[in-house]
């Protein structure tokens, strides 16, 4: 059984439970958007004072901190007892293009030598985790939701405003994949 | 604590997150190469049993475990927001890999480096709030 759970999950059986996290939300009283605990984040911090945006109740919100809070942990469990031996099953095509760019695969998640502390004092390393973390916040707020809200809660729902901010999603990560990243990772 | 409910569904989620790989910054560059379906399977099929569950939901009026009716609010339509706000989503998207779920699962996993990416992701939605009134909706 763990053996079993331990492989990577095909699409197949991972798309259809993330559905069905959106349902047990629904269930449970809540809904399926996790960018807006950023906002939440903010509102605790206090700046609901200096910006009216943040000034609402955010006591409302708290079940959605405790979402968070469980995707960390179910991160914890998954690393720590469902992990697999065998890495990241990644496209060949992929793995040459991003070798093109000066990015290895080792078959863990990420790129190890981005996704690091060390990483910050570097012009890319900066880029990637903090002006691409600054963009995703930015940017899921003023498009309403991210990938939750939008691409899996609102088209479930066959929200057109939802089908425009995905095909947005879409344009900046085409922007960014093909015209930005030889910039950012030919140096 | 009639919340811990959602502790509960966010470790599910966290675990198929993780197990799914749609937490890897790899998986999103190979989506937006275009290079593998799956990511695409994954939101497809998500979709697909998404719009079936809301579609049921509303049929048969289902309540929620606190006794009110699951109600959904339609989104108000504009393009500019949408748009607009979906392109810079994306372009943070593809370069950290991470959209807001997977930066705390991936914390999870170890790379506490996402403290960084969520904490600069905090601050862009702050910077929203401050240049919100100057910004096409």
């Amino acid at each position: 059984m763990i053996e079993t759970l331990s492989q990577s999950w095909p699409w197949y059986i991972s798309g259809p439970l993330i559905a069905m996290i959106m349902f047990l939300l629904l269930w449970a009283g809540g809904n399926f958007g996790v960018s807006s605990n950023l906002r939440t984040i903010c509102a605790i911090g206090g700046a609901g004072k200096q910006v009216a945006f943040f000034n609402y109740k955010w006591k409302d919100q708290t079940w959605n901190l405790l979402f968070i809070v469980g995707a960390i942990i179910g991160g914890v469990i998954a690393h720590t007892y469902l992990s697999s031996k065998v890495g990241l099953n990644l496209s060949e095509a992929t793995i040459t293009d991003l070798a093109a760019l000066g990015i290895p695969f080792s078959g863990a998640m990420a790129p190890e030598e981005l996704f690091n502390w060390h990483s910050l004092t570097t012009v890319r390393g900066i880029l990637v985790l903090i002006v691409g973390g600054f963009m995703v916040g930015f940017g899921a707020r003023w498009a309403g939701g991210c990938t939750s809200g939008h691409a899996i809660s609102g088209l479930s729902n066959l929200q057109l405003p939802s089908l425009i901010a995905v095909i947005g999603f879409f344009i900046g990560g085409l922007i960014m994949t093909f015209l930005l990243f030889p910039l950012i990772f030919s140096a | 604590m009639k919340n811990i409910k959602y502790l509960i569904i966010g470790i599910l989620f966290g675990i198929i997150m993780t197990k799914s790989e749609a937490i890897s910054w790899y998986r999103i560059q190979e989506m937006f190469r275009f290079q593998s379906f799956h990511m695409y399977g994954i939101i497809g099929s998500a979709l697909i049993v998404g719009v079936i569950i809301v579609q049921l939901i509303k049929r048969y009026k289902l309540k929620s475990l606190e006794g009110t009716q699951i109600q959904f609010s339609d989104k108000n339509m504009s393009v500019a927001r949408y748009l607009y706000g979906g392109i810079i989503f994306g372009l943070g998207w593809a370069l950290s890999g991470a959209c807001p779920g997977p930066m705390f699962t991936l914390l999870g996993n170890g790379y506490s480096v996402f403290l960084v990416v969520i904490g600069s992701a905090i601050l862009g939605t702050y910077a929203y709030g401050l240049v919100r009134a100057r910004l096409p909706h």
